[in-house]
């Protein structure tokens, strides 16, 4: 772990000797070979919620969750490159805010920068909590603090603090370039530490097959029961799912999301910036077997003899004293996951059914626990750290883009010097790390993060998607249209998320805090339809009122908008660089995955 | 191109796999009950070697 830490801050301090101007430091000189920005493209979006989210999902869905990857992000990916790309790029853009001014007006653009900017502090909070709730749990860092003769109180406040300090020394030092070449490195950690422990949780079960034998169908097969809502654990149906996730959602989230498209951004050439989700998708497609299946492994593995013993045995084992389960009774009969006991009562949470429910976050840490012996251990913890950093990281530098270009130079000093927006830029740092910080001090209340952040997108991101394909798709599309969409699809997101519930769940945070008028099965297809539901808004009210308002010129949209912009030319590229060649493998390799766990 | 990030990862993975494989020769044994009897630090361990002095050929060799 520590070796890790040296390696981070000494990246930071290499880089600061090269980061001069702010484009240096918002935009990594726009000099980044493909094969970086690709890596850090998916290890900016590899944070707390990929990695302990997607497990928990695996644990909660089935192996359906990997639709996220192979329904969702893939395709997600492939359209960046090949359609979004060129006019990221090509315009004078910076950010994607900046690309809203170009194309539409300020206005549309204040309305997305300060809800993105919103958006990252939030998430990186999220991310911050998230590790130190989890370090604080696992109590493998009480034995070195109680040599230090501190309370164990403090970890959760040490983990919060240590983790800002490094993440803010790196990206401060080195900015962008900085926060991506940490990123690879991230990218290449998190592999190292994941790879063997599905390898070993595998071998235990008795491979795929082994999982197959013990677990209901629904959990091992990808598609089965997706014909109704009602016949799988998600709650969707094919419609909900393919519109909701695969398209509003991930669409929303891969091609408008600064903070991924940063990344891309980043690239020395145009041809590179269009490859770099395409190299993102060959490693992302694999992922569901490194985040996903843990998941699985979790739920069907078998206790260690002596059942919760075992584990309780085992974190004893590492510092002397309590385990992550406090109490026999919390130890469910079969698989690894132990159940949500309250942090108030110590009872075990059960739902309205009286059904105990899981704390399904746990699931890879006691993977981590069971199966890592001390030595791997220690890997398999600094890679957990290397994702929430990473994924903190990337929260942290979209927000001090978007912050001194979109909002600072934009409405606060238009005109100051570059040094001043450098200097700018990393005061935006410790104040973007500092307020993730009081976020992360507000505590969650679902069980399970990937909820909640579905939950943001969908109110934030999904309207934006149709404003964006609009705008690149449509030279009629106008300014006003664009806001009068995006403001009205961000309430039809919260009027649906007010109006509805998901099974078992009062009104409240998770929904229907209006009255209820449907109950959705789970609180994912809620999240879907919520998604669906203010692309569809966002798309009719933008094109409504374009139709009455006058358009741009022309000539003012050239770049911007597809049918006015030079189509980019691949064909003097080798076949293997080609972003068109490399969409349609990609595309064929998700189907083949779709088909093999159908 | 200020530096290629593969050298750092390189040396990185490289030094880790080595603590790990040394650590698997030289530790306590009975330890890897618990990862299915299999020496996982001794092998992962030089997996990881064999990996970060890859990455760091690969760094060093392109650059004059």
């Amino acid at each position: 772990m520590l070796v890790y830490l040296a390696f981070v801050l000494g990246i930071g301090l290499t880089l600061r000797r090269y980061t001069k101007t702010s484009t240096d430091f918002f935009q990594a000189g726009r000099a980044l070979p493909a094969w970086v920005c690709g890596l850090a493209f998916l290890s900016a979006n590899l944070g707390a919620q990929e990695i302990i989210g997607m497990a928990a999902s695996g644990a909660k869905y089935g192996i359906a969750t990997s639709h996220f990857y192979w329904v969702g992000a893939v395709p997600a990916m492939v359209f960046l490159a090949i359609f979004m790309m060129p006019f990221y790029y090509g315009s004078r853009a910076r950010s994607v805010p900046e690309y809203l001014r170009l194309r539409f007006d300020e206005k549309t653009r204040a309305f997305n920068a300060v809800s993105f900017a919103l958006m990252t502090v939030f998430s990186s909070g999220i991310s911050m909590y998230a590790m130190a709730k989890l370090l604080q749990l696992l109590h493998v860092l009480d034995a070195p603090f109680r040599a230090l003769g501190l309370d164990a109180g403090y970890i959760f406040h040490t983990c919060i603090a240590v983790s800002a300090l490094v993440v803010l020394a790196y990206i401060f030092l080195g900015g962008l370039s900085s926060a991506i070449y940490n990123e690879v490195l991230q990218f290449f950690l998190i592999v190292a530490g994941f790879l063997p422990l599905v390898y070993l949780g595998l071998r235990d079960v008795g491979g795929w097959s082994g999982l197959q034998r013990d677990l209901p169908a629904t959990l091992t097969h990808a598609w089965r029961g997706f014909g109704h809502a009602s016949t799988n654990a998600m709650g969707v149906e094919v419609f909900g799912l393919s519109m909701g996730l695969g398209f509003v959602l991930s669409f929303g989230y891969w091609c408008t999301d600064f903070l991924v498209v940063q990344r891309a951004m980043a690239a020395d050439s145009m041809a590179a910036a269009r490859r770099t989700p395409l190299i993102a998708a060959f490693p992302k497609m694999f992922f569901p077997f490194l985040v996903v299946l843990p998941g699985l492994i979790a739920i069907a593995a078998q206790s260690p003899a002596g059942g919760q013993a075992g584990l309780a045995g085992r974190a004893g084992e590492i510092n002397g004293v309590s385990a992550i389960v406090q109490s026999a009774a919390a130890m469910p009969e079969r698989g690894l996951i132990p159940y949500k006991v309250a942090e108030s009562t110590g009872q075990i949470v059960r739902d309205s059914d009286g059904q105990p429910v899981r704390d399904y976050d746990l699931a890879i840490p006691v993977l981590l626990l069971r199966y890592f012996p001390t030595g791997m251990l220690g890997l398999g913890l600094t890679a957990l750290l290397a994702s929430f950093m990473s994924g903190m990281a990337g929260n942290v530098t979209a927000f001090n883009t978007v912050w001194t270009y979109d909002i600072y130079q934009a409405y606060i000093r238009p005109t100051a010097s570059d040094a001043h927006y450098l200097w700018v830029g990393r005061m935006a740092t410790i104040f973007g790390i500092a307020a993730s910080v009081a976020t992360a001090y507000v505590a969650a209340q679902f069980n399970n993060i990937m909820d909640v952040l579905q939950l943001v997108f969908a109110f934030v991101n999904a309207p934006l998607l149709a404003t964006f394909l609009l705008g690149m798709f449509s030279k009629r599309t106008t300014g006003h249209g664009a806001f009068a969409g995006l403001l009205s699809g961000t309430t039809a997101a919260a009027l649906h998320h007010g109006l509805t519930v998901p099974v078992g769940a009062a009104g409240g945070v998770k929904g229907g805090w209006l009255a209820i008028v449907h109950t959705y099965p789970s609180e994912m297809a809620q999240n879907f339809w919520t998604a669906i539901c203010a692309f569809a808004v966002c798309f009719a009210i933008t094109v409504a009122v374009s139709a009455v308002t006058a358009p741009r010129d022309e000539g003012e949209l050239v770049g911007l908008v597809h049918s006015l912009t030079e189509k980019p030319h691949d064909e003097q590229m080798a076949w293997y660089v080609r972003p068109a060649t490399l969409g349609v493998i990609v595309l064929v390799a998700i189907t083949l995955l779709n088909v093999v766990f159908f | 191109m200020p530096i290629d990030i593969r050298v750092p990862i390189g040396v990185m993975l490289g030094l880790m796999g080595a603590l790990l494989a040394g650590y698997g020769l030289l530790g306590d044994q009975a330890i890897y009950a618990r990862s299915l009897n299999l020496n996982i630090n001794l092998i992962w361990g030089s997996v990881l070697v064999v990996t970060g002095a890859i990455l760091l050929v690969l760094g060093t060799r392109k650059r004059r």
